[in-house]
């Protein structure tokens, strides 16, 4: 009965997938004039507008404090999705043919690269935030002289100016979250699994020996 | 002058007559607490919006306006036969074709009658109608966009004032002629009036998808006037009503001459039956000359085209097509209730409405009960299509609109006043006094198969002294009423624009999600218009130099320009590069004999300047478009005629 933790490590080298469906994160902001808020999609290959003409809409109030342009694209969207597909493929075939310790192996990896990614988006975010035009129509500084940075919070809500800035991880985060955990739970299941067995093949023996 | 005085004994003697009888019932103001109560019934509250859109004519602006109900609030007056610098209507180069006629490019007419199109009798918000009074025009307003994106010229007609009426379907949108004239015009004495001068009825036919209008046929009947139309509906789908007057063809001293005859008449036009003549090839092809006007929300662009042919259709040779309803005293407003089984005549010069039954008229037609007959038109006998009077109900009653508990409301021009009853027992059941001189009234969707029956609108004619006064002329005014209970309810005076004449009611939520938000950049199509700033240029044809411009959030590029002469025709071509909701900008250039232009996000318009004066002259964005409006500004260099100063043009520069 080895079959439960490989059906549960499958689906979870699956689910990542979805990432290629649904967005990973959104950026949503809010103002006054904005009644319908400015927002964009973050998959893993692109950004995407939350209504039409969203980005440029962001960019160009942007622009006033001097932030560039968000790009149309960055390295980024071309190393997730060869990480993401990788990383299914090799669970696919721990999932078939391998040992329930390698379902541990792959949930530690595959956390390591979701580390990584969120670190990756936090210094992208704050780049963006801070890398501003000197030339910047209207400049602003922090109460102890700095110039003010305009990064948008990694995870919550941050108001910056007149905008309040909500960022939160969409439904293929969630399927990449859920996942991971699969496979560690495949990893519980099959250790499990592999004592049962032991006892099992104990007993059988024992029987037979008698 | 013994006919005058005798008339106007009659009128006020009649007046104290009514006005004694309604004493009892007439309301005195109402209390404080009454007040407040009627308050809370026309509060929006801020941010919040309105139950109905009311689309309520310019009369003399030639516009059409756009209110909220039941706040009475303003929202927009959408340019339709006059010009208006404010949105560049007919200044800048893409709308003035919108505004040619056969007598050239004319700057304004009058409009009477909105009327929103239709699907199975019901209002669906699609587009609006409106008839240019003066120079005969229909518009069609497109309530996508708010914007008039259809002109047809109607041939042969004068005084386009029993327009623009839908059909059921909105197969077709009529004009009928409030004056008579000669068909084709010729030079004769205005004498020989009586039998040379024909009135025309026109159907335009109004593709179902796009609403494109064509001038599908005319009918020319005798030559009096047609004053107002509605269209049959349900069972008497198919027709159409028009009220006439001046049955008497006299051509002077109208007050008196045309008002001689007991009755006039209401033509019943079978348009079911024109259409299989048409068919039968039954009809005239008459050369014309109109012009056929169209908007394009992707060129941004409006042509004008000449038509030269007209299909007649003669009632003498088309038997079944028209026939005469007697309707006493002249009258004005022509109705039809919601069945579709009763067409009112409003007798403008009497105290009565006569009420036509649709199937009692078909049954006098099966038996042929007729009385003589007017040009080969057979007239009905009056008591024949008679369904009921409702008598002496007010003094001089004008239009007629229906709820959908099954009750008529008419007002009474000379009484001042809107008085409620009941269709099929004719009874009347409340009246209401308007101020002042109330002309058409209207209830959303009240001349359709379903009304929504929660308010009346009262437009009037005289306001004098219910408003502050702005000098001899002060403003024109409309009346809101609660007619959700028994007895009905004044609850605002809201100030209209131009005249209103009569308005067109809706229920918000058949038109708001259809409101576009913006013009798609990648679909526009304008001849000049560029896409992005990497586009921009400036080009020299001989003396005519044309500027490929873009504006965004907050500059124009290019902002610099040389190279310009005295004596150049310079064309700004200026695209509005945004793509957010409500972020129009504006452009006005120095010394242009113009208006500014205003223009959506992904739109492009042309104004044309021609610099006199050598020196460096600003242009600016007209429209508080951003926090950096201010700086959204450029200069042209202007030089001598003879000057060799290359076009050069640039943004950011230094």
């Amino acid at each position: 009965m080895k079959q439960k933790s490989r059906i549960l490590m499958l689906m979870g080298a699956l689910l990542p997938l979805f990432l290629f469906v649904f967005p990973l994160w959104n950026i949503t902001l809010e103002a006054p004039q904005y009644p319908i808020p400015l927002g964009m999609d973050i998959y893993i290959n692109d950004f995407a507008d939350m209504h039409p003409h969203d980005i440029k809409n962001i960019n160009l109030m942007n622009h006033y404090v001097g932030m560039k342009y968000i790009p149309e694209s960055i390295p980024e969207f071309k190393i997730f999705p060869i990480v993401i597909i990788v990383m299914a493929f090799f669970g696919l075939i721990i999932g078939f043919k391998a040992n329930y310790k390698w379902f541990l192996g792959w949930f530690i990896v595959m956390s390591v690269l979701a580390l990584a990614g969120i670190y990756d988006f936090y210094l992208w975010e704050h780049d963006y935030g801070h890398d501003l035009d000197p030339k910047a129509i209207m400049k602003f500084t922090n109460p102890d002289g700095s110039v003010m940075g305009f990064q948008p919070p990694l995870f919550g809500t941050k108001d910056i100016l007149n905008f309040r800035a909500h960022s939160f991880p969409q439904l293929g985060a969630y399927f990449l979250a859920v996942g991971m955990m699969l496979s560690f739970i495949a990893y519980i299941v099959g250790k499990k699994e592999k004592k049962l067995s032991n006892i099992n093949t104990k007993w059988e023996k024992a029987v037979l020996s008698e | 002058m013994k006919r005058l005085s005798i008339i106007f004994l009659a009128v006020t003697s009649l007046a104290l007559v009514i006005s004694s009888c309604n004493t009892g019932s007439r309301d005195t103001k109402s209390n404080g607490a009454l007040a407040s109560n009627v308050a809370e019934k026309v509060y929006v509250a801020p941010g919040e919006h309105d139950e109905f859109y009311a689309f309520i004519s310019g009369g003399f602006s030639g516009q059409l306006s756009v209110y909220g109900l039941p706040s009475g609030r303003l929202f927009k007056v959408i340019p339709v036969f006059s010009q208006d610098p404010e949105k560049a209507w007919g200044y800048n180069e893409e709308t003035k074709p919108m505004l040619n006629t056969s007598y050239g490019f004319i700057p304004w007419d009058d409009s009477h009658h909105p009327d929103i199109s239709q699907t199975n009798g019901e209002v669906d918000g699609r587009w609006v109608f409106i008839n240019g009074n003066n120079t005969p025009r229909i518009a069609k307003i497109d309530l996508s966009t708010f914007e008039t994106t259809e002109i047809m010229e109607v041939p042969n007609s004068a005084g386009n004032h029993s327009s623009a009426f839908v059909t059921e379907n909105t197969e077709y949108v009529v004009a009928g002629t409030r004056f008579s004239v000669p068909v084709p015009q010729q030079d004769i004495s205005i004498k020989e009036y009586k039998g040379k001068f024909k009135g025309a009825v026109s159907f335009i036919s109004i593709e179902p998808e796009h609403g494109h209008m064509e001038m599908a046929f005319q009918i020319l009947l005798p030559g009096f006037d047609y004053d107002l139309a509605h269209p049959g509906r349900g069972a008497s789908h198919g027709w159409f009503f028009f009220s006439t007057y001046n049955s008497e063809e006299s051509h002077t001293l109208m007050e008196v001459n045309a008002s001689q005859n007991d009755k006039d008449f209401i033509a019943a036009i079978n348009w079911k039956k024109a259409e299989e003549y048409i068919k039968q090839g039954k009809f005239k092809t008459m050369p014309a000359n109109y012009a056929h006007n169209v908007y394009d929300d992707k060129t941004h662009t409006a042509t004008s085209t000449m038509k030269k042919e007209v299909k007649v259709l003669d009632p003498a040779d088309c038997p079944g097509l028209v026939y005469f309803l007697p309707t006493p005293k002249s009258p004005h407003g022509c109705d039809v209730d919601p069945t579709g089984e009763y067409i009112v005549g409003n007798g403008k010069l009497s105290a009565d409405l006569t009420v036509h039954s649709f199937s009692k008229m078909m049954e006098a037609i099966k038996n042929e009960k007729f009385d003589g007959d007017a040009y080969g038109i057979p007239i009905i006998k009056f008591e024949e299509s008679l369904a009921g009077v409702v008598s002496q109900a007010g003094l001089g009653p004008l239009h007629t609109e229906f709820d959908d508990k099954g009750n008529g409301y008419t007002t009474f021009f000379i009484s001042s006043e809107v008085v409620k009853w009941k269709v099929g027992t004719w009874e009347v059941i409340d009246r209401k006094p308007t101020y002042y001189s109330v002309g058409h009234l209207m209830i959303p969707g009240g001349n359709s198969r379903k009304p929504f029956g929660k308010y009346v609108v009262a437009m009037n004619k005289i306001t004098k002294d219910r408003y502050l006064p702005t000098g001899p002329e002060v403003t024109q005014s409309a009346q809101l009423y609660d007619i959700t209970g028994e007895k009905m309810e004044l609850l605002l005076d809201f100030p209209t624009i131009g005249e209103p004449h009569y308005a067109a009611g809706i229920p918000a939520d058949l038109v708001k999600p259809r409101s576009k938000k913006i013009f798609k950049l990648e679909e526009n199509e304008h001849k000049y218009g560029v896409k992005s700033s990497e586009e921009v240029r400036v080009e020299r044809n001989g003396n005519e130099v044309h500027v490929y411009m873009t504006m965004i959030r907050s500059h124009f590029t290019p902002d610099n320009i040389e190279g310009i002469k005295v004596g150049d025709k310079v064309y700004f071509h200026v695209t509005n590069l945004e793509q957010d909701y409500d972020v129009p900008h504006g452009i006005s250039m120095i010394g242009a004999n113009t208006s500014e232009l205003l223009i959506m996000p992904g739109q492009t318009e042309t104004f044309v300047w021609e610099p006199k004066q050598v020196g460096v002259w600003p242009f600016y964005c007209t429209d508080f478009c951003s926090a950096l409006h201010q700086e959204m500004q450029g200069y042209v260099r202007v030089s001598p005629t003879s000057s060799d100063i290359k076009l050069s043009w640039s943004l950011g520069e230094d």
